[in-house]
């Protein structure tokens, strides 16, 4: 009798699913979005430059499925990461850490930004000062004047 | 007018690295799992599966961890180095046969050879997961302390073996 | 026979490489007009043997003959006869004879349309082409022989890789090669220019149609390659920032730069130095590029299988040329000379500051790509740089770009004035922060990504028109003639700017609302389940089996749904190809100016039950719209008037001549 109440029950508890809608392929749709979000960012290393989320490889389906039975479990994004480093080293995260090896791929683009920048910045007024000392003499000053109105007069034609 | 050579400066060390980049592999990926413990598991024998295989039973000696299945074609490259390393009994070779069925398994063996003192079954690849599995067959050297020493990514060649592996097994062994 | 013939062809294109790559650049170092009269001849020569080659290439691929290694390895007798010819440049030996086909047909156009070029320059631009040729060509000969035979036969081929039996297969790589190989016209003029010594704005003005004709190109051939891995590998995504994609990218970037810089040379004869550099270092990256794909350095899903011996002699090819290029550089940039000078703020420091963000960028893909090599070789262990590290890069470098795209075409040369301008523009700034901030909510979800991507395109957008209509304004002013007539009179190569950028305001406008809007949907779908995606409902009717001419197919029949009605059917299909056993996805995909839907079909479930991916993509056909309409501004610019009066000019000269000599 009680096993027919929980029965009950739980068919009561259940959400109504019409006979055509479609179910969705994971059980849990909202845990699923968590598991493709954080297994784009990691490589498939059996794959020729693939994320996990993205590749249909054995290793790839198992790394997944890891990942998401450890989600259930409750572990955080960055525990996950670091089970995946601790198996496959750096290799394994498509989003280089942080460490002093990477500090100038990090840093590097702005780094050279700021120094293309500042570099610039003094070429240019070190041009200027160049710049200022070059005059046109008179006879190139009248040469300057003819060629420029024979031009103007083939524009107009 | 120094500074116009800049763009050729940067260019010849760029290519001393292109240079050096054609002599590496892009697709190996090292175990940082060197020189840390192995990782331990209990999993059935392949041959008696009432009985189990641990790392934890293997201390106090040196052995080869040879990860094989009988699905793996370039497992037979490396079989008979095996098969014959086996014969000279100068160190244990365990086997992890990963991802496969039992009675394929053992078929193989029976066919090519059976170099193991003992297999261990992972059927569903996790403890290949743990041990940085990515590629079939793959190749790890564990100390006495079962701290692994050395990984071998693909096939076991003869030059690997003579030059990497058994004097590494020799030193370990005191 | 076919095959032999080709490579007597090849042979015979290389005898004329080395003539053409010798006698021209020491006739113009001479003076000898009879030795620089051997470039033109010799190009032709060259086009017609490589053409040659690539027909009996292409021949010996269509017609099925597998004692050729090359058909063996990439093709099969199923395969349908426009995928067996596009096969030709489906394996490395093939694309390489493709990109000589290419260099040898530019070389053809450059004779075709040079002769208001002095002799020498000519000489030494068609010169330095055929060191490139050669280059190939020894690289073809010696270590990538297409024609190489398999003998006895096979009985036949091992067929193209299914991803590659695809429309997208035929226009992609020849677009690609022929931006690539184009910049080497650039390149060619740049070296010619630094040889000759001279360097002015004449120079930039020959130059700048083919660089703009190369840069069109490889636009549409990245665009192109985007699209095809959008539709055509199933899950929707299309770009991935792989080695291969970014090669490509990089002398897109420092091409940009390029034609950027060669307008501020023709038109002030400034910028010299950071042209010819620029013009220079975009073709390496091309060469780069073809190092990298080939040599086996880095590892990419679209990386020909190759070994180091053939990485070693492209290795060897790009330190010649580059390193001589660049020492060329060094010695004779000193003499270019600087141009007119200009304001701290003006239209010449706003194209600087381009220059500098868009090479910085350059820089920046190149670091990330070649980062994991760098430390390997260091022994500092491995690393994998992907799409999060250059996502977060780029954009920030990109952003003040953008907000310059807006500023510079309004700002007057040489000397402008910063609140005239703010003047001008405060007004666009609005409009543009206004909407941005407010559209996202009307759209249904807001976020800052959203509203900034839509502040950069309605910058560009809204600032475009200011400056349009100011320049009418100012027409109007100086003429006093009608709008329409005024319109028609603003030279093409106006009209081409706007167009180009409005193109980029396009394709961020695309890249925000797809990135910010898309949904998806993984469902378990039977005949007759229904699912919702927005507005839509998709309705599964069924599976059909669809024997292709070299697959075998699972189709589904989806009907669309809008408001209960039926506006489309859709029939996504699992193809498994016979020769390889390999399983392709080929989604259904309905293309819509404002939406895509996208549906593809995931695993088979149980019975009958399949997982189905659904998409709704908001204004993702704008990703290659904005592109397509960066091409066509490129192609409006070149098109203009001073260009086809050059030719007339030409004509008539030619005329007179003729006259005279009559």
């Amino acid at each position: 009798m009680r096993r027919i109440t929980a029965l009950l029950l739980m068919m009561m508890l259940m959400p109504p699913v019409c006979a055509n809608e479609a179910v969705p392929a994971a059980q849990d749709p909202a845990l699923e979005q968590r598991v493709m979000r954080l297994t784009a960012e990691l490589r498939c290393l059996v794959c020729q430059n693939q994320s996990l989320a993205d590749s249909h490889a054995d290793l790839a389906i198992d790394l997944k499925n890891q990942v998401r039975s450890q989600m259930r479990a409750g572990k955080s994004d960055a525990e996950i990461r670091e089970y995946m480093v601790a198996r496959y080293g750096d290799f394994v995260l498509y989003r280089p850490p942080l460490k002093p090896t990477t500090a100038l791929l990090w840093t590097g683009p702005f780094v050279l930004l700021v120094a293309g920048g500042l570099a610039l910045a003094f070429y240019l007024r070190r041009r200027r000062e160049r710049l200022t000392q070059i005059e046109l003499t008179p006879e190139q000053r009248a040469r300057a004047e003819i060629l420029l109105r024979a031009q103007q007069q083939d524009r107009s034609r | 007018m120094r500074r116009f050579f800049l763009p050729l400066g940067i260019f010849l060390v760029l290519s001393v690295f292109l240079a050096a980049g054609l002599k590496l592999d892009p697709r190996e990926v090292p175990s940082p799992l060197i020189d840390k413990p192995a990782p331990s598991f209990q999993l059935a024998q392949l041959q008696d599966s009432r009985k189990t295989l641990a790392p934890a039973d293997l201390k106090g000696k040196v052995w080869i961890f040879n990860v094989w299945a009988s699905w793996c074609v370039a497992c037979l490259q490396e079989h008979p180095l095996l098969v014959e390393l086996s014969r000279q009994n100068l160190v244990p070779i365990y086997g992890l046969n990963y991802k496969d069925g039992r009675d394929n398994a053992l078929a193989w063996l029976h066919r090519h050879g059976n170099p193991y003192t003992l297999s261990a079954m992972d059927a569903d690849g996790q403890v290949g997961i743990d041990y940085g599995v990515y590629g079939v067959p793959e190749t790890y050297v564990i100390d006495k302390d079962g701290v692994i020493r050395f990984k071998q990514i693909g096939p076991v060649t003869p030059k690997v073996l003579e030059q990497k592996i058994l004097p590494l097994v020799r030193k370990l062994q005191g | 026979m076919i095959p032999e013939l080709g490579q007597f062809a090849l042979i015979v294109a290389l005898c004329i490489a080395l003539a053409q790559a010798v006698l021209p650049i020491a006739g113009a170092a001479r003076g000898d007009v009879a030795w620089m009269n051997v470039a033109r001849p010799a190009a032709q020569g060259q086009f017609v043997f490589i053409a040659i080659a690539f027909g009996c290439l292409a021949w010996s691929f269509v017609n099925n003959d597998f004692s050729v290694l090359n058909v063996v390895n990439n093709s099969n007798s199923s395969l349908p006869w426009y995928y067996r010819f596009a096969a030709t440049w489906g394996s490395h030996e093939g694309s390489l004879l493709l990109w000589v086909l290419m260099l040898t047909g530019w070389m053809l156009a450059v004779t075709l349309f040079s002769r208001h070029l002095p002799l020498e320059m000519v000489s030494r631009i068609l010169g330095v082409m055929a060191l490139i040729s050669v280059g190939f060509l020894l690289f073809m000969l010696l270590t990538s022989n297409p024609f190489e035979r398999l003998l006895p036969a096979a009985a036949d081929g091992r067929d193209l890789n299914p991803l590659l039996q695809d429309p997208g297969m035929v226009i992609h790589p020849p677009m690609l090669y022929m931006g690539y190989v184009g910049f080497s016209v650039a390149f060619s003029f740049a070296v010619a220019a630094l040889l000759g010594g001279q360097l002015d704005a004449t120079w930039a003005r020959w130059s700048r149609p083919w660089t703009t004709m190369a840069w069109v190109f490889l636009t549409i051939g990245i665009a192109l390659g985007s699209w095809w891995a959008y539709y055509e590998l199933g899950w929707g995504g299309w770009w991935f920032w792989d080695p291969v994609e970014n090669a490509s990218f990089m002398p897109w970037l420092l091409g940009t730069a390029l034609i950027h810089s060669l307008a501020v040379t023709e038109k002030r004869g400034g910028f010299k130095v950071w042209t010819v550099l620029l013009a220079i270092t975009t073709f390496s990256l091309s060469l780069l590029g073809t190092f990298l794909v080939r040599s086996g350095v880095l590892t990419s899903v679209h990386a020909f299988a190759t070994d180091p011996a053939r990485g070693v002699f492209i290795l060897g090819f790009l330190v010649l040329v580059i390193g001589a290029s660049l020492t060329l550089f060094a010695w004779r940039a000193p003499r270019v000379g600087l141009g007119g000078r200009f304001d701290f703020v003006s239209r010449e420091s706003a194209l600087l500051a381009n220059n500098l963000l868009l090479i910085v960028a350059a820089a920046s893909v190149l670091l990330g790509t070649l980062y994991p090599l760098f430390l390997d070789a260091l022994g500092l262990g491995k690393i994998s740089v992907g799409p999060p590290y250059f996502d977060s890069v780029f954009v920030p470098l990109m952003a003040p770009a953008i907000f310059l795209m807006g500023v510079g075409p309004l700002a007057k040369w040489k000397r402008a004035e910063l609140p005239d301008l703010a003047q001008r523009l405060k007004w666009a700034f609005a409009v543009a922060l206004f909407t941005a901030l407010l559209l996202p909510f009307t759209l249904g979800k807001w976020t800052p990504m959203i509203a900034f991507g839509l502040l950069l395109a309605l910058w560009v957008a809204v600032s475009g028109v200011v400056n349009l209509r100011q320049r009418v304004a100012q027409l109007r002013a100086d003429n006093g003639l009608g709008t329409g007539a005024l319109l028609k009179g603003l030279p093409r190569g106006y009209y081409g700017m706007l167009l180009a950028h409005a193109g980029v305001a396009v394709f961020i406008a695309g890249v925000t609302m797809v990135k910010g809007y898309e949904v998806e949907k993984d469902v378990r779908m039977q005949a007759g389940d229904t699912v919702g995606v927005g507005a839509y409902t998709f309705r599964l009717d069924g599976f059909v089996q669809v024997p292709g001419p070299n697959y075998e197919a699972t189709r589904g029949l989806v009907t669309v749904l809008k408001n209960g009605k039926p506006v489309r059917t859709m029939f996504p299909e699992k193809r498994m190809y016979h020769v390889q056993q390999m399983p392709m996805t080929e989604a259904a995909i309905d293309a819509g100016f404002t939406r895509d839907l996208y549906v593809s079909l995931g695993e088979p479930v149980g019975n009958d039950a399949w997982v189905v991916r659904i998409y709704h993509k908001p204004f993702v056909d704008w990703i290659w719209g904005g592109a397509f309409l960066m091409a066509l501004g490129g192609v409006l610019a070149i098109t203009d008037r001073r260009y086809r009066l050059a030719r007339t000019i030409e004509r008539e000269a030619a005329g007179a001549v003729s006259a005279v000599t009559a």
